[in-house]
């Protein structure tokens, strides 16, 4: 590192140190640094507000296109054929309910195994190849995992469910609740454990009672970030929930979700259920957005 | 007090290995749901590879009427639209990471970083819809004619630029996915480039650097490897993404030359046409094997991902 | 405290109203799709039954019924008797709609280009690429057609309506049927795919030169260019209720198995070349009896009540003598 900075340009600004026939050449070497640097800082601030720009464009068009729909009878009525009023309420409350027990079902499994790595298994073999593989599947794609679902709790049952459904969200939630808690865990200092150890307290209330307690924030935090992420989830409910037009709350029945009724309403030839669409879209994204404003800046994590 | 402690530690011992048991059974159980989901995938695609043999890999054929069945125009289709959208959105992520480091003014950083945030929350229906209904009009009716007219008739070159502008193809995907991982690598980028000691940075400002300067000779080679294991994160989300791509990557199975042709993906493949496959017909399979073959490149490319970031260089 | 029981109260209100109706399942085409849902909602009150359709592509819809996981699946596409028979369903038609051809090009309006098989089969093999091709502008001397390229568009999902435009296709040239064959899914040789009826229609509406199949009832609902097309008998025919119904009423409904009546390149003066039945089917064997029974209740109310409705929506209603011939069926095989 050092040795690059001896030899680079920076080094010796006025060049070899050498005369009078040095000073031009400085000076457009100078001249040719600033601008590089200027060069280098617009395009940077131009990168910048291009992704700024594409944010803007899509929550802008998701407004513009969304709000229009917007009308008590989203939230009242079942979803419809097309030209009949129809609504999102299904739709809105099945996503609710799968992403509910999803993240319930998800969380614990992920805190024990987020608790695991850090408190049991910081270097072990066996640990690091749990977490190597956690944060694999925080990333594989979700639509595998719906196919994955579908071999195990569809095609044996010949059905279609909403726990199908939930199970395909848990699969998605465990990771990161995974990574955050672990995450969460070694940041809390050695003297708050050593503090519980030495009144006696067993280790497992000491992580309980004590870790989890100062981690909450934290936690919290992924699990908010999990809820926002599988609340848009849709390839892993294609296979698994599959959708239900009508009001239903039967969880071994196929059920209604807001992404996916997105999808076929997205695609299907009908204005009305287009507009539907739209405000299905404007709805998700305003929540999930709201979710992750809360874990991030409201739940600031401690770091 | 001593005899409670002394109970206490008896139960105590007991609470612990529970605990220490339940702990250790949820991360093998996390193992086996890989496990699980791995075999699942390749014992449902084995009858497509006993069908088709190896030939499977590179057989462009996807013919439902004839029954047969290969995988070369997903692969190809997957690949090159994520390899398209990491060079889109690599400059542009770097751009974004070099100003949230060094350029913008405190009190700016944390609002665009969040905003940029965002970005990576919103859900990929959302990027499929939006890139459908507003992107495609536009590379449709402006875009992609004027690259068709202006440079299809260059003798190499034109090759790119074939074919009448449907506003869907190759490029349009690669072009919503770059929008969809920029966010990711750009917050990696940033993350990583503040992890750089103040000490090197600050030395070289005090003799005389530059911003770019201490970008390029300081920040970049110190944080080289963690930048390519972020590179690799977006590329494996760019891989697995299905929402996004479907609508706009104008579904057709062959390979195409023109960066404005259509194409398919391996997710968006076993999207649209996994529930008119009948169950245990070798179209079935077939979409499970590209599922199997998703997953493997996913891996490794989340494996070397994995390992660059997690690697600290000193 | 407040929030979860007025939730948990919704939740039983929400459980207790799908209680009293009985609740069906369907899947399968789209094109049947408007139909259905127009006829479960005029049907709802007077049976009590609510039907959740989901317009998946007639493919996925017979794998559906196959894999049992709908209790009933709707396809465009007949199933061949031995799948019937192999699977234990029962096949029905219960609506006819015609598939016509859009088009985008500059200057023409609906219904002035005129098309034939032979051309369609030629522009979806790739053989003709351009609009003023000269086969093109002999079929039209009394237009310009204009000196642009062929874009066609097709389903690219498993699509009821892909196989009764192959199978048109495949009647009237070998060629096609030789190479690319008719299915709800088939290697397509040219052009591009949508996703969906808006797939194809926004890709239609959207590229200059552009041509793809639609419903017809989705044509007009979306003011798509239509174009003319010669029909068996040598006339060019516009695609309206009127010529739907001569290819309707040429059906000879005696001379097929499970009805499943072919209407492509129908006989007589009139008749749109392109048309098709919808398709039902249904489980003989049905773990849940009670289930089956409802489906039939639902389409015996539909046949008896829902005609205009399916009118209004640019279907043709099946004629009177078929719908008794299915209800006598379903008494013989459905139980209970």
């Amino acid at each position: 590192m050092s040795a690059s900075l001896a030899s680079s340009p920076a080094a010796h600004p006025g060049g070899i140190p050498g005369g009078a026939r040095d000073h031009s050449v400085a000076e457009r070497l100078s001249r040719r640094r600033a601008r590089s640097n200027m060069i280098a800082k617009v395009l940077c601030f131009i990168a910048t507000a291009i992704a700024l720009v594409f944010l803007t464009a899509i929550l802008g068009t998701l407004f513009w296109l969304g709000f229009k729909g917007i009308g008590l009878h989203v939230f009242t009525n079942v979803t419809r054929p097309p030209g009949s009023e129809g609504g999102l309420i299904n739709a809105i409350v099945g996503s609710l309910i799968q992403t509910v027990l999803g993240v319930v079902i998800g969380t614990p499994i992920g805190l024990l195994v987020g608790t695991y790595l850090a408190e049991y298994a910081r270097t072990s073999t066996l640990g690091n190849t749990v977490r190597f593989v956690s944060d694999v599947l925080l990333s594989a794609p979700s639509i595998l995992i719906g196919l994955f679902v579908y071999q195990v709790l569809v095609a044996p049952f010949g059905g279609f469910s909403g726990i199908a459904g939930v199970a395909a969200l848990a699969v998605i939630v465990i990771p990161i609740v995974v990574r955050t808690t672990e995450d969460m865990l070694q940041l809390i200092p050695a003297s708050l454990r050593e503090a519980a150890v030495a009144l006696g307290a067993p280790k497992w209330k000491a992580i309980v009672q004590i870790c989890y307690r100062a981690a909450l924030n934290g936690i919290a935090t992924g699990i908010l970030l999990a809820i926002a992420r599988v609340a848009g989830e849709t390839a892993p409910l294609l296979f698994t929930s599959l959708g239900n037009l009508n009001w239903s709350v039967d969880m071994t029945a196929p059920m209604s979700s807001l992404p996916v009724t997105i999808y076929q309403y997205a695609g299907s030839p009908f204005d009305d259920w287009v507009q539907l669409a739209w405000v299905g879209a404007l709805l998700i994204t305003f929540g999930v957005l709201a979710l992750n404003i809360i874990a991030r800046v409201v739940l600031r994590p401690r770091s | 007090m001593s005899d409670a402690a002394s109970t206490a530690t008896s139960t105590s011992s007991f609470g612990d290995r529970i605990f220490a048991q339940v702990a250790r059974a949820a991360g093998v159980f996390v193992l086996l749901l890989l496990g699980a989901i791995i075999v699942s995938l390749f014992l449902g695609g084995l009858p497509a590879f006993r069908a088709f043999g190896v030939g499977f890999l590179t057989n462009a054929d996807w013919d439902p009427v004839q029954n047969v069945f290969g995988a070369a125009v997903p692969i190809y289709g997957t690949l090159i639209t994520s390899v398209l959208a990491i060079v889109l959105a690599v400059p542009l992520a770097f751009g974004c990471a070099f100003y949230l480091t060094e350029l913008a003014p405190n009190w700016v950083r944390g609002p665009i970083g969040t905003a940029i945030e965002l970005l990576a929350a919103v859900p990929s229906i959302i990027y499929g819809m939006w890139g459908f209904f507003i992107i495609v009009p536009i590379m449709g009716d402006i875009v992609q004619p004027f690259f068709i007219d202006n440079f299809g008739d260059i003798p190499i070159i034109g090759a790119l630029f074939q074919g009448p502008p449907f506003g869907t193809g190759i490029f349009t995907s690669a072009l919503i996915l770059a929008v969809m991982i920029l966010p990711f690598i750009a917050a990696t980028m940033r993350d990583v480039f503040n992890t750089v000691p103040a000490v090197f940075k600050e030395s070289a400002y005090g003799v005389g650097c530059t911003t770019w300067e201490v970008m390029r000779s300081i920040v970049i080679p110190y944080t080289r490897v963690s930048v390519v294991g972020g590179i690799m994160l977006g590329l494996g989300r760019a891989l697995g993404e299905t929402m996004a791509v479907t609508f706009v990557i104008g579904n057709t199975n062959r390979i195409s030359t023109s960066l404005f042709g259509p194409g398919n993906t391996i997710a968006s493949i076993v999207a649209l046409e996994f529930p008119e496959s009948p169950a245990g017909s070798v179209k079935l399979a077939s979409l499970l094997a590209l599922g199997f073959l998703l997953f493997v490149i996913s891996f490794i490319v989340l494996a070397i991902s994995r390992l660059l970031l997690r690697t600290k260089v000193k | 405290m407040k929030l979860a029981s007025t939730a948990l109260a919704i939740a039983l209100a929400g459980i207790s109203f799908g209680a009293q109706a009985q609740q069906i399942t369907g899947a399968g085409s789209s094109f049947a799709a408007p139909i259905y849902g127009k006829w479960a909602e005029a049907a709802s009150a007077p049976t009590g039954i609510k039907l959740n359709y989901q317009s998946i592509g007639s493919g996925a819809g017979i794998n559906q019924i196959n894999n049992r996981t709908v209790d009933f699946g709707a396809s465009d596409m007949p199933v061949k008797a031995a799948d019937l028979a192999a699977h234990n369903l029962l096949q029905f038609p219960t609506v006819i709609g015609g598939v016509v051809m859009a088009i985008n090009l500059p200057g023409i309006e609906a219904n002035q280009v005129k098309l034939t098989g032979e051309l369609l089969a030629e522009i979806y093999l790739g053989k003709i690429t351009k609009w003023n091709d000269a086969k093109i502008v002999e079929m039209n001397r009394g237009l310009t057609m204009p000196n642009l390229a062929i874009a066609p568009v097709y389903r690219a999902d498993g699509s009821g309506t892909t196989f009764v435009f192959t199978d048109y296709l495949s009647i009237i040239d070998p060629a096609w049927k030789s190479t690319v064959g008719s299915a709800t899914s088939v290697k397509w040789p040219v052009g591009n795919g949508g996703k969906g009826n808006d797939g194809v229609s926004a890709t239609v509406r959207q590229v200059k030169g552009a041509i793809g199949y639609v419903e017809s009832a989705y044509a007009s609902l979306n003011h798509l260019t239509t174009t003319q097309l010669r029909n068996k008998a040598g006339n060019f025919v516009t695609p309206n209720m009127e010529s739907f119904a001569a290819a309707a009423a040429s059906a000879d409904w005696s001379a097929v198995q499970n009805f499943a009546i072919d209407l492509n390149d129908a006989m007589g003066e009139k008749s749109w070349p392109i048309e098709s039945a919808t398709f039902v089917l249904l489980p003989t064997d049905a773990k849940d009896p009670a289930q089956s029974q409802a489906v039939v209740k639902l389409f015996d109310w539909s046949f008896a009540n829902g005609n205009k409705i399916a009118t209004d929506l640019l279907y043709i209603p099946l004629p009177e003598g078929v719908q008794n011939a299915i209800r006598a069926t379903w008494k013989a095989q459905i139980k209970g």
